[in-house]
């Protein structure tokens, strides 16, 4: 038997499919088509956590995604899920789940010492304390109210669970399959459109699933079962349960997250993907969310058995379940009474329906009283009593005014509360697409009002709360959906034949007095029962001054659970508008905001983890680096070998052996990954023109020229080679982390301000793959390779590009130098990089062909004043910032020109490109070290202290095989009039002084590039 | 002023209460000010307390449009740091940080800072050198700065994935031990309730929707409440800044961008610290309540819609998952954007304008929050002595034609 408080009959759950489960370590036994929740009131378990503040004991309150008590961890290990509710767990066998708010359990709990400050605890508490003396805050108060907070645990392990991604289109999407959603379907699905249905539940029917309702004289179910079955049959009907629209963004585009292996728990397929989100864009949008029921709130409402009158029908109808054995419905509302019928129905029995509304005159009213139900009319409950689970209520009669109660006050004994203040439609996903909403005084509730993007509401998220109605709505707006998407004309299928009781009207009831003088009535009385928070602590907060609804939620944490207060949002503001008297529609609510209800971490980074984080680039040669024992860096996207260590070297070691290669004999880089871009276009030239400082018209074919650009604001953008391969056409090289931003930057001038140019960028950074042979000995090796190539300085002169066969593959060879040594880089198209590299260093070999790495070309680089984009520059550094006036041409325009004729552009002070050659020759300076002028009195520490003038800092710093001594480049202001003076690097404990020099240290006279 | 302390807090409790004054008044807007303040949120509020009790200045109105601390002060991440790289940056978020550690005491209101240490991670030799480069100028410009190895970064937060075969291994980081969170609201509502009592009028709904210049002068302004006097009138509307300015004719540089944020389910202490990356772009916290608090970078779009696009939550959650594999399950409980105001050197304007009387404080891009004391301190000191504190003179309006720009985009290590 799963449970003493199993109904005999009834009920959406498989008698013969007995589950175990665990729940703060005792076992417990459900059945399958349990929710979590349902199987522990089957065990007669409603005491299931504590509250955030008080510890006071808290029961089950909902059944779905509204309820703010029944938090739970589910699952150990790495599968841990913090901050489960227990009304959406569905049971498996095995389950294992704890609650997250007690210690050592929920009917023994140390934390509930804390109810003996609760006078102390009133909202806002803690702005008004902890304040002195001032590390107190940090040391003691912060952490103890730290501990006391949150609710589960993290994982403590990473999730080993996997997440997978959709897109999809729809013509029409429906959210929520519940009457007035399957009804929307239906009537969307036969006009053909591609339509898709997603409901949160593991099964169609929404409401219906819990309700005695009857469809054309028949049960609601059947109905639904043919509804599901005609969707599932129709091919274009993308049918989604277990998934819940969480989000609705601009443009009709919403978010899915679906469930597809919670409910199988470690039974679940491996490989299956946990969850899956979809992201859809429809044309058309149903939204049929239906409505959340409000609890009343009077005093001691928070007591374990005190339960929404629609979740004591989703138990005792969908799950066979008895919430208790005596019952006590409290409403203000005629749809109360279908529980308090339900509840006679399977046996319980029923103390009474209290019922605010004096003169109740309802259809159901008098079909209770004629059933023999008793109705106090025109009564209140002012408190209820019990430990552990509520036990008896006590019931007084409420003035006209609600304001207070009167009379002798009687007690009824009972162990559940079936509670029912009216219903609010679920407008969540409505007000996030920006659609505005409306109080509707008669159903006292807000409804939609004006819609933003393309969207209908239907059903009970509309405020309609017949069945009637949500079938009627629901195959209106799905037919017109349908139209408006271009299928069908818009004719609604005829609604299904549906018995509607006639209702008498809402009592709108936000506060029930309990008889205690009114300042001291509250306290008890909880709006949100998961912060804790009560109609005393709204009312605090208005006294305060903190009266706008924001506010009220800000200073109270009102609405602020992980249940984001779908019962609490809407007493919390009806209780503040009472305080400043104010209407309701006046106050208005917060805003709503995705998700609907929570998002795991993981699903929202879908399979965007570990390797596939980020693309990794590699070039054709990778594997080579692989073998050869290379150290990789992170360029952008790209690896690029960093250096290649031999067996018992160092990085220093290897770098300097790699570096008297390239100086002394012949070395090989692989230079790949600079971004390189066809520029072509009858305006090609005129356009680089403008990208560049220099000029680039009269650039002869064949020429290579070094370029920079600047950003609008004058400052160092880019530079690079670049090379006029046909008169309209051009290969511009970038700096490897900056292509993509580069080719965007052309894009913008050439879509935005420049659209008459006609020019074409095209990326062909991956298509080509780039050798660069380095060093004296660089024709002996590139000779043999290409016997067609004159490669002396008259037949292929500096900064010229050929066209030539390199060891049998057409490439083109630019000779060009990064380095200072004579060079040669060979390109050749990309799936023949790897056969070049292997060609390069076989034809090498004889020579000692050296692979070198990034390192070895900034030391090289370095050694020779040139400048790396990002490292010399930072975004604040002109071209004649770094000594470079010769490229800023003084005749044209070009981007940036304008801002070189600011006034700070000739700023005397500014910083300027400099050599260091520190004091000793042994040490190197730290990158990023900051220079003084002169040696600071003391050393540098830690903490913080008094400023001390800089003037510059070192932006990049070697040892140096070919100088057999440190050397730096360095930014200081003024500083080519401070050649020869000496500047200081205070580091934490010790200061290194450099003598500031020319900004290039190798071959001075350039002779070296011609070999 | 009555001043809050568990003692009060203790004799209120006895009576249920009932006697806790408002924590400011709720003033019809009257005729004319010597300055109108507009926005109320943390920035205009803390210049309306300082106006107050640095200059004696009081006869002050903040005009807020909506509710108090609803733009930008209540939908930030409220990371508070000042380990900005250069010197003009460094000074103004240092004077706010060493507002900040004495704030609570100062308004009586407890803001809950938290100096718990701000980590900035460092993935790839360019972030290193541009983290050492942020150390050393932060040490010589008086603030604490430290640098951590990736061993220490674990050490000091345990959780943070520093595997060397993670796609941006973590190969160092900076830390700001002063650097911390504090409560957002609380600002607001501090500032409030301090400036109140010190005599300053703050209208809450209350919209400015003109500017009233003559001879080159501001005259007041014009409001859904009525046309409002003023001598002088402040601009701290972030998000609508030059909104704002172009109703006195003013075009400004900004650019207006939503800034997304987020926060999980509540969970027990698992984060002590805050942890930024730029390279792998998200920063997380752990707020006070449990909640991981998490932002990234700026949607591209410009926008006044206080609301983001989807791919930019799910690409940052994927940064978050870089850095914290853990949080795998933990799951997306709210997210919201503010609307940012950008400059093109991402650095903020606080200065006098070419109108006689007309104040503006704004562009502070993604820097706002931290920045609110020191911000309202300079701004309070513009305003009453017409010229600029030298703290924030290097950020005036003038550095655009000048080109004195304080480019924060390169040099900053996290782009906020």
């Amino acid at each position: 038997m799963s449970g003493a408080f199993r109904l005999a009959a009834g009920g959406r759950i498989d008698r013969a499919a007995p589950l175990r489960f665990r729940f703060d370590g005792r076992p417990y036994e459900g059945l399958k088509g349990d929710t979590l929740a349902s199987a522990l009131l089957a065990n007669g378990m409603h005491l299931v956590g504590r509250s955030l503040k008080y510890h006071r004991p808290r029961g089950i309150v909902a059944a779905g995604a509204d309820e703010p008590n029944a938090i739970v961890q589910v699952g150990e290990g790495a599968w841990t899920q913090p901050n489960a509710r227990a009304t959406e767990v569905e049971l498996y066998d095995g389950l294992v789940a704890r609650n997250v708010t007690a210690w050592p359990g929920v009917g023994f709990d140390l934390g509930a010492a804390a109810s003996l400050l609760s006078p102390l605890l009133v909202a806002g508490f803690y702005y008004k304390t902890f304040m002195a003396p001032g590390r107190w805050w940090r040391r003691l108060y912060e952490p103890a109210l730290r501990r006391m907070a949150g609710l589960g645990r993290a994982p403590a392990a990473p999730d080993p669970d996997v997440y997978d991604k959709r897109h999809a289109h729809a013509d029409v999407l429906v959210v929520g399959a519940g009457p007035a959603g399957l009804a929307a379907a239906l009537a969307a699905a036969r006009t053909g459109a591609r339509v898709m249905l997603a409901d949160e539940q593991a099964e169609f029917g929404g409401a219906l699933l819990s309700e005695g309702d009857e469809i054309d004289g028949r049960p609601a179910l059947e109905w639904v079962g043919r509804a599901a079955a005609e969707l599932a049959s129709l091919p274009e009907v993308v049918p989604l349960p277990r998934a819940t629209v969480f989000g609705y963004y601009d443009h009709n585009y919403l978010a899915i997250a679906e469930r597809r292996a919670d409910h199988l728990g470690p039974g679940a397929p491996p490989g299956l993907a946990r969850r899956r989100l979809w992201r859809v864009r429809a044309r058309r949008v149903v939204l049929a969310t239906g409505a959340h029921e409000r609890p009343l709130v009077f005093a001691d409402n928070d007591r374990p058995g005190v339960m929404l009158a629609s979740a004591v029908r989703a138990y005792l109808n969908r799950y066979a379940v008895a919430p208790g054995r005596r019952a006590v419905v409290f409403t203000n509302n005629d749809d109360a009474y279908r529980t308090a019928f339900d509840l006679a129905d399977a046996g319980i029995e029923l103390a009474a329906v209290v019922d605010a509304r004096s003169h109740p005159a309802g259809e159901r009213v008098g079909e209770a009283r004629r059933r023999g139900i008793e109705v106090l009319a025109g009564s209140a409950l002012t408190g209820t009593r019990g430990r552990r689970r509520v036990a008896a209520v006590e019931v007084r009669r409420l003035d006209p005014g609600g304001s207070a109660v009167e009379g002798p006050a009687r007690t009824l004994a009972c162990d559940l509360v079936a509670v029912s203040g009216g219903w609010s439609p679920a407008v969540h996903l409505f007000s996030q697409s920006q659609g505005t909403l409306r109080f509707d005084e008669a159903r006292a509730c807000f409804v939609p009002d004006r819609a933003a993007q393309a969207v209908r509401p239907a059903g009970a998220a509309n405020g309609t709360f017949t069945l009637a109605g949500c079938l009627a709505e629901g195959l209106a707006a799905g037919a017109a959906a349908a139209r408006l998407a271009g299928f069908g004309d818009g004719t609604a299928p005829p609604a299904p034949l549906v018995r509607t009781a006639r209702d008498g009207p809402i009592r709108p009831l936000w506060f029930v007095p309990s008889g205690r003088p009114a300042a001291r009535d509250g306290g008890r009385h909880f709006v949100d029962l998961q912060a804790d928070v009560t109609a005393a602590d709204i009312r605090l907060a208005a006294r305060e001054g903190l009266d706008s609804v924001e506010h009220v939620k800000r200073y109270t944490a009102a609405g602020m659970g992980t249940d984001q207060g779908k019962t609490a949002n809407v007493n919390a503001l009806a209780l503040l508008s009472q305080a400043v008297g104010r209407p309701i529609a006046g106050t208005g609510t917060t805003t709503f905001r995705p998700p609907y209800t929570p998002v795991g971490f993981g699903l929202l980074a879908g399979r965007d983890r570990g390797e596939l984080f980020d693309p990794v680039r590699v070039t054709p040669m990778h594997a080579w680096h692989v073998a050869h024992g290379a150290v990789f860096e992170d360029v952008g996207q790209w690896k690029r070998p960093l250096y290649y260590p031999r067996a018992g070297e160092d990085m220093a070691a290897a770098v300097a052996r790699e570096c008297r290669a390239a100086r002394g004999g012949v070395a090989a880089l692989d230079a790949t990954t600079l971004g390189k871009i066809d520029i072509r276009g009858p305006d090609a030239a005129a356009f680089l023109d403008r990208v560049y400082t220099n000029a680039w018209a009269r650039l002869g074919l064949g020429q290579c020229r070094y370029g920079m650009m600047c950003g609008q604001d004058g400052m160092v953008l880019d530079d690079g080679v670049t090379t006029r391969l046909a008169p309209d056409r051009f290969l511009m090289t970038t700096t490897t982390g900056n292509a993509a931003r580069v080719l965007d930057w052309l894009e913008e001038w050439l879509q935005t301000e420049w659209p008459g140019l006609r020019v074409y960028c095209t990326s062909v950074t991956e298509q080509w793959a780039t050798v660069a042979i380095v060093g004296p000995r660089a024709r002996e090796v590139l000779g043999p390779l290409a016997p067609g190539l004159a490669l002396d300085n008259e037949g292929f002169p500096f900064m010229t590009l050929r066209e030539a066969e390199v060891a049998g593959i057409p490439a083109r060879v630019f000779r060009i130098s990064f380095t200072g040594e004579l060079s040669f880089e060979v390109n050749v198209p990309a799936w023949h990089g790897l056969a070049l590299w292997e060609a390069v260093m076989r034809a090498g070999e004889p020579f000692g062909i050296t692979p070198y790495g990034t390192e070895a070309m900034h030391v090289l680089r370095a050694e020779k004043g040139f400048i790396i984009v990002g490292q010399e520059t930072d975004g604040t550094v002109t071209p004649l910032d770094l000594g470079m006036d010769w490229i800023v041409s003084r005749t044209k325009d070009f981007i940036g020109k304008r801002s070189l004729l600011r006034p700070d552009a000739s700023r005397p002070d500014r910083k300027q490109l400099v050599g260091l050659l520190p004091e000793d020759p042994g040490e190197v300076l730290p990158e990023g070290a900051q220079l003084v002028a002169a040696r600071p009195a003391r050393a540098i520490g830690l903490k913080a202290g008094r400023p001390i003038p800089m003037i510059g800092h070192v932006t990049s710093s070697y040892s140096s095989a070919a100088l057999g001594r440190s050397f730096a480049l360095a930014l200081v202001k003024g500083g080519r009039g401070r050649i020869g003076a000496t500047v200081y690097a205070p580091l934490v404990g010790r200061t290194l002084a450099a003598r500031i020099v020319e900004p290039v240290f190798y071959d001075r006279e350039g002779k070296r590039r011609n070999g | 002023m009555r001043r809050y302390s568990i003692l009060s807090l203790a004799r209120n409790a006895l009576s249920h209460h009932q006697g806790w004054p408002r924590l400011w008044r709720s003033p019809e807007p009257r005729r004319a000010y010597e300055i109108v303040i507009v926005g109320g949120g943390g920035h205009g509020l803390a210049t309306a307390y300082y106006l107050a009790k640095e200059h004696g200045i009081v006869d002050v109105a903040v005009l807020e449009k909506g509710w108090l601390g609803g733009g930008n002060t209540g939908r930030n991440t409220t990371i508070i740091r000042s380990n900005y790289l250069w010197d003009e940056s460094a000074a103004i978020y240092e004077h706010a940080l060493r507002l900040w550690e004495g704030l609570s005491a100062d308004l009586n209101f407890n803001v809950m800072l938290s100096q718990r240490g701000v980590l900035n991670l460092a993935h790839t030799l360019h972030d290193l050198r541009e983290g050492a480069r942020r150390v050393h100028a932060n040490r010589l410009n008086g603030i604490d700065a430290e640098w951590l190895t990736p061993a220490e970064v674990k050490a000091f937060c345990p959780i943070v994935n520093v595997a060397r075969d993670a796609r941006y291994p973590v190969l160092g980081a900076t830390l700001q031990r002063r650097g911390g969170v504090a409560r957002h609201d609380a600002v607001a509502w501090g500032y409030a309730r301090a400036a109140d009592a010190r005599g300053v009028d703050i209208v809450q709904n209350c919209e400015v929707t003109g500017i009233e210049v003559s001879g080159g002068r501001v005259t007041g302004v014009r409001t859904t409440r009525g046309a409002i006097g003023a001598r002088k009138v402040a601009i701290a509307a972030a998000g609508h800044t030059s909104v704002l300015a172009a109703m006195a004719g003013i075009r400004l540089p900004i650019q207006s961008h939503p800034l997304q944020a987020l926060v999980s389910e509540p969970v027990k202490p698992v984060l002590d610290c805050v942890v930024m990356s730029n390279a792998v772009h998200v920063y997380v916290s752990q707020s006070d309540k449990g909640e991981l608090v998490m932002g990234a970078g700026i949607d591209a779009y410009n926008s006044y819609g206080q609301r983001g696009s989807f791919h930019v939550i799910e690409r940052q959650m994927a940064a978050c998952l870089e850095l914290f594999p853990i949080f795998g399950r933990m799951r997306m409980m709210r997210s919201w954007a503010g609307i940012v105001d950008v400059c093109p050197d991402a650095s903020p304007i606080v200065s006098k304008t070419p109108i006689g009387g007309l104040y503006i404080n704004g562009g502070w891009g993604t820097g706002g929050f931290k920045s609110t004391p020191g911000s309202g301190w300079v701004f309070a000191h513009t305003i009453a002595r017409d010229e600029p504190h030298p703290l924030n003179a290097p950020f005036s309006l003038d550095r655009f034609a000048t080109g004195a720009l304080i480019d924060e985009h390169g040099a900053a290590a996290v782009a906020h």
